[in-house]
């Protein structure tokens, strides 16, 4: 099984819009961010399986087998 | 006088009379400018229940203390009026280059009142003020009527409105620089009921700063500030507002088909990452921004580009009509540009329409064998907007925005608006800080009173549970009364991405010559507010009117991230009337008003 991570932004710079990895038990954002070279500071907002937090906590939560991520850098506008 | 040019202009449209007064040092510094002083200055003069077409209604021009000045961003102008759309008091904002310049005019202010009896534009070359016979541009767009002005005024800034504001459609925005507008709350039909056409405005007076030094050093820290912030060092300047396009949806609130969804699985197409890579010519920036969020952009239809779109018009002739098309949003802006409409409630009432549609309310017939609004169907923005824009046909009712349109239909349910003003791009079932702020917003459904999708979605400067009602008055408060200082100094809302209250004490303190802190200025914040507040009861504008359309509040998100909630306004509203030390009926308390010097 694979999970999808959705990149936002200039995360997508070097990396796409969407990357698949392959899902392995007890996998987490920080695993998942490790693995892109991306750090947590440079992360403003993420949602792991529809579910969105404080960024460190969410780095933490298990990603469902066919789960996915939204990593987000800060944006803003209105 | 520092800070301000310590003049007033005063404009009769009834008599040709123009005249100048001094402006009251200590008034102005207690509501410091922009929307606190024109607000007092309006308010001083208007009686609150006028016909906001009335000509005894006046409209107020004015641009803060740290507008013209060295500070990041100080072009704004605010325009104070009562709003045609709403009932409330209308404080309706615009960047670019007039507000600056009607500093460099030598003013602070422009009170125009009266009506002319045939259309005119005013001209303003600092102490050469002329009220100019406008017959010949009555009529024209936007961008022709500016073209023109310059023409006869070179290196003037022009401030017009466009066929919408002429015919008095309650959605109409003043334009200036042509594509830069106070584009809510209908102020341009106000302009329009006083057949005054445009503002022109020239000049080469600065103001005189308290302490040069001292502002030197402080807008060199809050320009390194904004530098270094990744959202106005980096998201903002690459990708405009429009990047907010993904991250609103992801988290299920981006509303879809009038706010029937959360959630569109095609807002890709009109994203800011795909309007950077496939439409971007250059960045627009306003005067003296550093940030540089504006757009200009290129389409099949404007291959030499226009200025925008931004986030709310991406999203309102986007996912909202159910189109995601970018080159019918970019067409669609242009044309809101031109015929001088606000885009939010433009398309909202677009949306609105087409809702009525999908339920049988609005029918082929009515629509007279022309285009049907339906969700999904592109032909129809343009082509509705054109009839919105000259009141044509079935546009004669689309122009008087959501809430009156679906009145008509006896469902004002459908309209998605508080006190009648259509709202924004955020769905408030999944944001509920940010519901309670569009509910108690003084100039009725706005974004912009009281950012709170900075916490609850974006993780500024904090990151909130966006479900969890705890403290969410507080910061509610705290968002609104800053909000009111930003828009009060003439400096952009999107500093404060960068900034807080302390830099905004500090650049007031060495141009005003002040000693304040960042309480102080919160203070006057409050005061603002607390003001706003006053006139909306006086226009008759009762607390009740604090609400969401009832979709929010009982019917659940069936769609996305935000799946099964509702907003629960009904909770936190009393919190947030204590939080604001009002009586349990939202009435401002004369303890609290004494407090806030405005009694």
């Amino acid at each position: 099984m694979a999970i999808k991570i959705k990149l936002f932004a200039n995360f997508r710079e070097g990396r796409g819009k969407i990357v698949e990895m392959d899902y392995t038990p007890g996998m987490t954002g920080q695993d998942v961010i490790d693995s892109l070279g991306i750090t947590a500071p440079e992360i403003a907002a993420l949602i792991v399986d529809g579910v969105d937090g404080k960024v460190d906590a969410m780095l933490a939560v298990p990603i469902k087998e066919d789960g996915y991520m939204a990593i987000f850098p800060p944006v803003a506008g209105g | 006088m520092f800070g301000y040019m310590g003049k007033i202009l005063r404009v009769n449209l009834t008599t040709n009379e123009v005249t100048t007064e001094d402006l009251d040092f200590e008034l102005a510094k207690k509501y410091i400018g922009g929307r606190g002083l024109g607000t007092k200055l309006y308010m001083d003069e208007v009686d609150p229940q006028v016909d906001p077409f009335a000509a005894e209604n006046k409209i107020v021009f004015i641009n803060g203390p740290l507008s013209g000045t060295a500070t990041p961003t100080g072009g704004r102008y605010m325009v104070v009026t009562k709003s045609p759309l709403t009932g409330c008091i209308a404080s309706s904002n615009s960047g670019g280059e007039w507000g600056a310049y009607l500093k460099y005019a030598g003013y602070d202010a422009i009170i125009v009142e009266g009506k002319a009896s045939l259309p005119v534009y005013l001209s303003i070359d600092e102490d050469k003020v002329e009220i100019v016979p406008a017959l010949d541009l009555w009529g024209k767009m936007v961008s022709e009527t500016s073209d023109l002005l310059q023409e006869k005024q070179p290196g003037s800034k022009v401030l017009t409105i466009g066929p919408a504001g002429e015919k008095l459609s309650q959605m109409a925005a003043i334009m200036n620089e042509k594509d830069r507008a106070a584009g809510r709350s209908g102020v341009g039909a106000v302009m329009g009921s006083k057949n005054l056409k445009a503002i022109t405005v020239k000049g080469s007076l600065k103001p005189e700063i308290a302490r040069p030094d001292g502002l030197k050093a402080v807008t060199k820290e809050c320009r390194t500030l904004l530098k270094e912030n990744g959202v106005t060092g980096g998201g903002l300047p690459t990708y405009g507002t429009a990047v907010l396009v993904n991250i609103i949806n992801e988290h299920g609130v981006y509303p879809t088909k009038n706010f029937q969804g959360g959630q569109d699985p095609d807002a890709e197409a009109v994203s800011g990452e795909t309007l950077t890579e496939k439409y971007l010519i250059k960045r627009n920036p306003c005067h003296h921004c550093p940030i540089g969020c504006g757009r200009w952009v290129k389409s099949d239809k404007s291959p030499d580009g226009i200025g925008g779109p931004e986030y709310e018009t991406l999203w309102v002739f986007a996912g909202d009509l159910g189109i995601d098309d970018m080159e019918v949003v970019i067409d669609a802006n242009y044309w809101c540009n031109e015929l001088g409409i606000d885009t939010i409630s433009a398309g909202a009432t677009l949306a609105a329409a087409m809702e009525l549609y999908q339920r049988g309310y609005i029918t082929d017939e009515m629509l007279d064998d022309d285009v049907i609004l339906k969700f999904g169907n592109a032909d129809s923005v343009v082509h509705w907007l054109k009839k919105m824009g000259n009141r044509e046909g079935f546009g004669d009712l689309l122009a008087r925005g959501s809430y009156r349109l679906a009145d008509f239909f006896g469902v004002p349910e459908y309209s998605m608006s508080v006190k009648k003003q259509d709202l924004p791009a955020y769905d408030p079932r999944g944001i509920q800080g940010m519901g309670l702020q569009y509910a108690t917003s003084n100039r009725g459904g706005c974004h912009v009173r009281g950012y709170l999708i900075s916490p609850e979605i974006l993780g500024l400067p904090e990151k909130l549970d966006r479900f969890d009602l705890a403290g969410k008055e507080v910061w509610a408060k705290v968002f609104q009364d800053l909000t009111a200082v930003i828009d009060s100094t003439g400096l952009c809302l999107f500093t404060s991405f960068a900034l807080g209250a302390q830099q905004y004490a500090d650049m007031l303190n060495e141009v005003l010559g002040t000693d304040w802190s960042a309480e102080d200025v919160l203070l006057a914040g409050e005061r603002i507010w607390n003001l706003e507040k006053l006139f909306n009861l006086e226009a008759g504008i009762s607390s009740e009117e604090d609400t969401l359309p009832p979709r929010f509040l009982e019917e659940e998100m069936p769609d996305g991230p935000t799946k099964g909630w509702v907003h629960k306004l009904d909770e936190l509203l009393p919190l947030y009337y204590k939080e604001r030390g009002w009586d349990e009926d939202g009435i401002p308390t004369e303890e609290r008003l004494e407090k806030l010097g405005l009694l």
